[in-house]
């Protein structure tokens, strides 16, 4: 039984079901292939919860936040569905909810316009992101206070401002507005450990307000600070939902691949665990069964759905 | 249409091929043709384009296609030798600015200032008749006014390049200045280079055959485009419109074509989209 | 030994000092730690010892002999973003080959497959290409290896992965590293000795025994 039904849909903020993602390239001359990026993933959010998404570096974390938005580049491929407070999202709805439903803090201060002042950018993100005209110079007075921001930083350009208040200034312009969705990508990336807390802080801020929060990273350690959830990503999937209070042993972590990413963490046995790279077998059957002490047959033939267990889901025949 | 099914390397292409053809018809076209555009025919003047006439006839009877083809073929071959010198004098003075030490980079930046500030026509114009008129004449004014605009992109180019971290961790990995310019800094400029050389066609083109136009250039009997143009003025009140709007439209067909060739050649060359 | 002595750089002479009588010496198979805020000039201070930058005053001396001007300097540097280290132009297996060709037995440790030697850089995983840029730096002439926050952009397993196998290489090779980082728990499990950099007028690194 896969996740969707598991999950109410009409209670959820997010629901992902069975979302694969297929890139085609070129690889010689005019031949080009497929590639698979994201396969069969299944994630569900509430309002008010941070879910975590961790796990191996590239492309596929990243992707979901274009999947989620629709903004995919071109030579992708899509299928599987996204519902969003119960109503199953298509390219059109998107182009309604963007920005002003559900709201991307994107990864780095560059995107912010170099050229306009921050007062004048956070103005325009409330206006885009719903907010009434007339409401909009209280509420950027009210989000400049609630970030910290000095009304002096209204009137500066992006890089006059110091590492930390850029991003202050760079999360307010998602926030700013009605969102009830945000999607924070690697948010505390190239952050030094102040800086990086302030800004998970403020997203679990929001979170304690309603929102939903889907925080993507690959710092394990900063996100199990504020995440209520975290869904384990490998091979273009998710392979374990858990809650964040599992993650302080590892015996409450039920997936090869989780129970290997915590052993590495630098608190945990880090370099005297076994970090040889997981062996991933090929097509059929779930990707994980050749480095699996407990395989049977049906893990080399048939690929695990998310099952329920006592301690959230996992993708495995043997839950 | 084929472009909506056919995928984005294969439709690039066709596209560049078509162009190439189109211009090898213009080139063994006029060579086919040969001096045909010069016979009088005076029972046959001033017709329409029909069968076997499709540009129709000029007030002394001569083919008005074979005309242009001819003209069309000038005019391409002037704009493009000239594009070409452009290019490379744009090259060397972008490579040395942004190389050889800052005084270097202040004179040629101060002579790209310049070049961009004069007036391009009189520029053109001043030159073509310092240099004695005709082909030669033109070639040179267009070859020495173009470079410019290339030249800051090449030395924009290059300067960011050298600021990069692969490349100046190369001399750390023991690599000399001459194989950092052969191996790092040539696969990066050259692509822009050939971008900015198509892209230079068109503007050389045109130049030319304004300063045909102008008189400026050739002898009257030679058919380039902008002479054809010029001619077709007088005329164009007595209502034979054919003499101004097939040579024009054979100008902008082939300058379009050009630019259409040196965008597809940009989305190719980015190793980004290459496998896109 | 790599010894740097009264080590002191700014920009230009309009620019304030961004440290000043800085010592700091790494032996050969020592593992240094060096932690502190951002922007306070660690990474410039990594730049000025492998030799990208020329230090303004002080010098820098490898077993006696400065830093050479041409040819492998026996300093790497390993950047925070590998993939702004490679010629995105070209591929893999020139980049490999850019110090001379790597040791068989290295590209194993590091786990570099051959299918990657066609591929462009941006068609792999920042873990991978980091591992490239070890394989890279690591020519037979190298003796001192700098890590600027090499794995802060990596996943946990990738991250463990590098780490291993760069404390492996410490050992067999007896390469000196110095490891920049945030991570305090990082540097407490791979250094063998932690520097603390202030910011203070006369940046003096303070040296603190584990």
């Amino acid at each position: 039984m896969t996740l969707e039904l598991y999950v109410n849909r009409n209670t959820s903020m997010l629901n992902i079901c069975n979302l694969s993602i297929w890139f085609s390239s070129y690889t010689i001359g005019l031949r080009y292939q497929e590639t698979r990026v994201i396969r069969d993933l299944d994630l569900s959010l509430q309002s008010g919860q941070v879910m975590a998404v961790i796990g191996q570096s590239g492309a596929g974390k990243s992707l979901l936040t274009g999947a989620i938005l629709g903004i995919l580049p071109r030579n992708a491929r899509i299928k599987g569905r996204i519902y969003f407070k119960g109503e199953l999202l298509d390219q059109g709805k998107l182009r309604r909810l963007r920005g002003r439903e559900i709201a991307l803090i994107p990864q780095s201060v560059t995107s912010l316009n170099p050229l306009l002042r921050i007062g004048v950018q956070i103005a325009r993100a409330a206006q885009l992101g719903g907010i009434e005209k007339k409401e909009v110079k209280t509420t950027v007075h009210r989000t400049f206070e609630r970030y910290n921001l000095q009304p002096t930083v209204a009137d500066s350009f992006p890089f006059q401002l110091s590492g930390g208040m850029a991003h202050r200034a760079l999360t307010a312009t998602a926030t700013v507005g009605t969102a009830d969705l945000i999607l924070a990508d690697e948010p505390t990336s190239g952050l030094d450990p102040s800086t990086a807390h302030e800004a998970l802080a403020h997203l679990r801020e929001l979170a304690d307000t309603g929102k939903a929060v889907l925080l993507i990273t690959h710092d394990v350690e900063m996100a199990l600070n504020i995440a209520d959830l975290v869904a384990v990503f490998c091979e273009g999937t998710t392979v374990e939902v858990t809650d964040a209070k599992h993650f302080v042993g590892i015996d409450k972590l039920r997936h090869p691949y989780t129970r290997k990413l915590w052993n590495a963490l630098p608190a945990n046995g880090f370099l005297k665990s076994d970090i040889s790279p997981l062996s991933f077998s090929g097509a059929s059957g779930c990707p994980f069964h050749s480095s699996c002490e407990k395989k049977e047959t049906i893990c080399s033939e048939r690929f695990p759905s998310l099952q329920a267990t006592d301690q959230g889901w996992v993708r495995c025949h043997y839950a | 249409m084929i472009s909506l099914t056919l995928d984005r390397r294969t439709r690039t292409l066709t596209i560049i091929f078509a162009c190439l053809i189109l211009f090898s018809g213009i080139f063994i076209g006029a060579w086919l043709y040969g001096e045909k555009g010069e016979i009088t025919n005076l029972t046959m003047r001033k017709l329409p384009p029909g069968w076997g006439l499709p540009f129709g006839t000029d007030w002394l009877g001569r083919d008005m296609f074979a005309r242009t083809l001819k003209g069309l073929r000038i005019s391409l071959g002037i704009g493009l030798s000239a594009a070409t010198c452009s290019a490379f004098i744009a090259l060397v003075l972008g490579l040395a600015a942004a190389t050889l030490g800052k005084t270097v980079d202040l004179v040629i930046t101060w002579l790209v200032d310049v070049g961009l500030a004069t007036p391009h026509l009189v520029l053109l114009i001043l030159i073509s008749f310092a240099c004695g008129g005709g082909a030669k004449g033109i070639i040179i004014a267009v070859a020495a006014s173009h470079w410019p605009a290339l030249t800051r992109i090449i030395r924009a180019e290059v300067i960011q390049l050298r600021s990069s971290d692969y490349i100046r961790l190369s001399p750390r990995l023991g690599r000399n200045p001459l194989w950092i310019a052969r191996h790092h800094l040539l696969p990066h400029v050259v692509p822009q280079f050939l971008v900015g050389l198509l892209l230079l066609f068109p503007h050389a083109i045109l130049h030319a055959a304004g300063l045909t136009f102008l008189g400026f250039g050739m002898s009257p009997h030679t058919p380039a485009i902008g002479a054809l143009l010029a001619e077709s003025m007088r005329y164009l009140s007595t209502g034979m419109w054919w003499l101004a709007v097939a040579p024009g439209l054979a100008l902008v067909v082939s300058v379009k074509a050009f630019d259409i060739i040196g965008n597809n050649v940009r989305a190719l060359l980015d190793p980004r989209t290459l496998r896109e | 030994m790599l010894e740097a002595l009264s080590l002191a750089y700014r920009y230009t002479k309009q620019h304030p000092w961004i440290f000043k009588n800085l010592d700091l010496c790494i032996a050969p198979g020592e593992i240094v730690g060096m932690s502190g805020a951002s922007g306070l000039g660690k990474t410039t201070l990594a730049k000025v010892l492998s030799g990208y930058l020329p230090p303004a005053r002080g010098n820098i001396v490898i077993d006696g002999r400065s830093l050479p001007n041409s040819g492998p300097c026996p300093v790497q540097l390993l950047f925070q973003h590998p993939e702004l280290a490679v010629n995105p132009r070209w591929k893999i297996s020139k980049i490999l080959g850019e110090a001379g060709e790597p040791g068989i037995r290295l590209l194993q440790d590091l786990g570099i497959k051959k299918m990657w030697y066609d591929r462009y850089p941006h068609e792999l995983s920042g873990g991978e290409l980091q591992r490239i840029c070890i394989a890279r730096a690591l020519s037979e002439t190298t003796r001192y290896l700098i890590c600027d926050e090499i794995t802060s952009m990596l996943d946990a397993l990738s991250q463990a992965h590098i780490w291993k196998i760069i404390s492996g290489l410490a050992d067999s090779r007896k390469l000196g590293l110095l490891v920049i980082s945030h991570h305090a728990t990082l540097l407490a499990k791979v250094c063998s000795r932690k520097v603390k950099y202030f910011e203070t007028e006369k940046s003096l690194p303070v040296q603190t025994e584990k």
